[in-house]
């Protein structure tokens, strides 16, 4: 067995009897029957078509401890996380653990309740069970199999039919310094009623430098009619791991908003599988990474439509410098019965450096009738007729090629809403571009 | 002001302009026509510092020193405006933030105070007032989605804000209707001055019925094959290129 599934499971044991909910039959199987599956099948390979391009030899190498137990004494200075116009509910969690001294969870408005996983596991566990008493039958879902079998806490948010949350859900995790490399698994299940509406920002940061692993599982279940306004915020420590897996499901009419930036992190794997079940489901999803160094970022993307009528935008931009690898994977498919649906794909991406490297893939499957459909990528340098338009009325070549960078990515951000935020998304990104470049 | 001599100029592999030679000076206004190929774009990135092309003889000298030593960004700082025939798109530049930034970069580039985007707002408004622009050129991006006849527009107006001292306008009254074309004239005419220069590259004599030049030169296969005053211009739109051609195989029948 590898150094990193040792370390795991050794550790699995010790703290077992420690962790939420234990003692629950379900979940006690659950989680030993996750733990095995994981124990025979180890992580992934990139033999393995869904990791082809993220090889995971080195962290397997790596062993990690299981909780920190100074989690909840780290300093952490609200300014670090704090947004503009997210001055709603918030929840933080620092290396897995949840610090109720930066959340804020009083005064909550009227039909959204959030609580931690590890309150509901003590209460009512049994409305979790249908998310908790999951097998993951693929191999290559080591990452879900080790988060079924380890998750201690996460975010449970439900929002009740109707409501109308428009101030934004704060959601942050933090990766911080610790003794030991910590692996930290975050379970987090939304349930948007029907006719509701949410907005949550996924904000993970890094605050001092460590070298931790997360791993977050989210499940979000639009019911029909609702509505769910999601933005990511990926500014993750540059030596951080994280492997997220976003599930989506949509019912009849409801809607995704998904803004997403990735910017942080040596190397993140993010799959996002957005499944459109109800007529007229619609995912609106927007998305670009900034990477340079030897940072590694890998988003798989799909898109399942599986009623009349459904819709999807999906729009993807990259850019990589010195020698870092992005992959973009954007898989569509329209199922058979999906008559009527609506698909858009565009991938473009940006090369700033001869060493550095994007993987994109567009796959787009069609089994229904009267499909609109369309999907492009492309990965380029920044184009020189514009560098020297652009020189030519007197820019420095550096600053051109700034400016070129940040419309690039502008796109991408454009729909992020209120402006406040999106300025303040926008400065995240620039913060993050080559400010000087050499010719 | 500009000095270009025997210049000879490659682009992949082709010898595109062959022994060009012309002298502006300040105050002056130069129309260069000529037929398609003939190598007046070749002439017009050349000065603005465009990559690609090989200089394999020849010199361009601009108030004294090499021009063809600058970074096209020192170019323009040096007073260098190139007006494109194909202006280029820049989706997600703002027009303004992307001139202002121009701007105070050449001024920074000389030792000049930069404008604060009031003091510039207030200048472009003046400019804008004076070519009878929409405001609404203001907030698009750069080019973006512009018609033929709006690119061409937006390169004077870039020109009118960056007052450049020697402005090269290649083909800018293509494909443009009287009244855009008057436009640009007059930004052309109110840029007028004995301290600036204009090299005004076109296909049709009808430009120069607004711009008048104080001298025309007929650029073809290279070369500047005869210059004279505006006269010359009324001469080629009623003969056309024909007697050029003619002229040419003369030339080649007199070589050996
Ligand atoms: N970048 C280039 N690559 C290859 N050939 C070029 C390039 N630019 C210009 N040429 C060639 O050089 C010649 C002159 O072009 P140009 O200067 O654009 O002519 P004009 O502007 O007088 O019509 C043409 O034959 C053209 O095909
Ligand atoms: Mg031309």
């Amino acid at each position: 067995m590898s150094v990193f599934l040792q370390s795991l499971l050794d550790a699995f044991a010790d703290g077992d009897a420690l962790r939420p909910g234990h003692g629950l039959p379900w979940l006690d199987v659950a989680r030993r029957e996750n733990r095995q599956a994981l124990a025979s099948s180890g992580l992934p390979t990139t033999h393995d078509e869904s990791w082809k391009y993220t090889s995971l030899r080195t962290l397997d190498q790596r062993a990690f401890a299981s909780s920190d137990a100074l989690a909840t004494q780290h300093t952490i200075d609200p300014a670090e996380f704090a947004l503009p116009e997210a001055d709603g509910a918030r929840l933080v969690f620092v290396n897995g653990v949840l610090r109720a001294d930066l959340s804020r969870l009083a005064d909550l408005p009227s039909g959204l309740d959030v609580q931690p996983l590890s309150a509901v596991l003590q209460g009512d566990a049994e409305s979790l069970r249908v998310f908790l008493a999951r097998n993951f039958k693929h191999p290559a879902e080591s990452f879900a199999r080790l988060n079924a079998a380890f998750a201690a806490d996460g975010a449970i948010v439900r929002v009740a039919p109707g409501a109308q949350i428009t101030t934004p859900l704060h959601l942050v995790f933090i990766g911080g310094i610790a003794s030991t490399d910590i692996a930290w698994h975050t379970r987090n299940i939304f349930d948007v009623g029907e006719g509701a509406q949410l907005s949550v920002i996924e904000h993970h940061l890094g605050v001092g430098t460590h070298a931790n692993l997360g791993n977050v599982f989210a499940e979000y279940r639009l019911r029909e009619n609702a509505a769910l306004n999601l933005l990511r915020i990926q500014n993750e420590g540059e030596r951080a791991s994280l492997i997220q897996r976003s599930e989506f499901s949509l019912a009849k009419h409801a809607r995704l908003h998904l803004n997403n930036l990735d910017l942080g992190t040596a190397l993140m794997r993010h799959d996002l599988r957005i499944e459109l079940l109800g007529d007229r489901a619609h995912a609106a999803v927007r998305g670009v990474f900034v990477l340079d160094q030897r940072q590694h970022v890998d988003n798989q993307l799909s898109v399942e439509h599986r009623a009349l009528n459904t819709s999807c935008d999906l729009f993807w931009r990259g850019v990589a410098d010195g020698r870092a690898r992005g992959v973009f994977n954007g898989a569509i498919t329209i199922h058979a019965g999906a008559d009527g649906a609506d698909a858009r794909l565009s991938n473009k991406n940006l090369l700033l450096s001869a060493q550095a490297e994007i993987d994109s893939k567009p796959v787009l499957e069609i089994y229904a009738d009267e499909v609109q459909a369309s999907h492009g990528a492309t990965v380029g340098q920044l184009d020189e007729s514009a560098l020297f338009y652009l020189r030519s009325r007197g820019l420095p070549l550096a600053q051109a090629r700034v400016l070129l960078i940040q419309a690039f990515c502008a796109q991408a951000l454009a729909h992020i809403e209120p402006a406040g935020l999106r300025e303040h998304v926008t400065q995240l990104l620039q913060a993050r571009l080559p400010q000087e470049m050499p010719a | 002001m500009l000095k270009i001599e025997n210049l000879h100029v490659r682009v992949a592999g082709k010898e595109i302009l062959k022994g060009l030679s012309l002298s502006v000076n300040a105050g002056e206004v130069h129309a260069i026509m000529g037929p398609n190929g003939a190598g007046k774009s070749t002439l017009g990135n050349i000065l603005a510092g465009r990559e690609g092309y090989e200089v394999t003889q020849g010199s361009v000298e601009y108030f004294g020193k090499d021009l063809l030593d600058l970074e096209p960004e020192d170019r323009a700082a040096a007073g260098v405006f190139l007006a494109f025939q194909y202006p280029v798109e820049i989706p997600g530049v703002n027009n303004t933030y992307f001139l202002r930034a121009a701007f105070n970069a050449q001024r920074k580039k000389r030792g000049e105070e930069e404008l604060d985007s009031m003091q510039f707002l207030k200048r472009v408004r003046e400019k804008l007032k004076v070519l009878h622009l929409k405001d609404e050129l203001l907030h698009r991006a750069v080019n973006e989605g512009f018609s033929g006849g709006e690119k061409k527009r937006n390169e004077i107006f870039q020109m009118a804000v960056l007052e450049p001292k020697l402005a090269v306008l290649d083909e800018t009254d293509s494909g443009l209707d009287i009244d855009a074309l008057k436009m640009v004239a007059d930004g052309v005419n109110q840029l007028r001055s004995p301290e600036r220069a204009f090299i005004v590259i076109t296909h049709y004599q009808r430009l120069l019925d607004y711009i008048v030049p104080d001298f025309v030169h007929v650029l073809a296969d290279g070369k500047i094959v005869q210059s004279g005053d505006k006269t010359l211009a009324l001469k080629l739109e009623e003969q056309g290129y024909a007697w050029l051609q003619q002229r040419k195989l003369a030339d080649s029948a007199v070589a050996p």
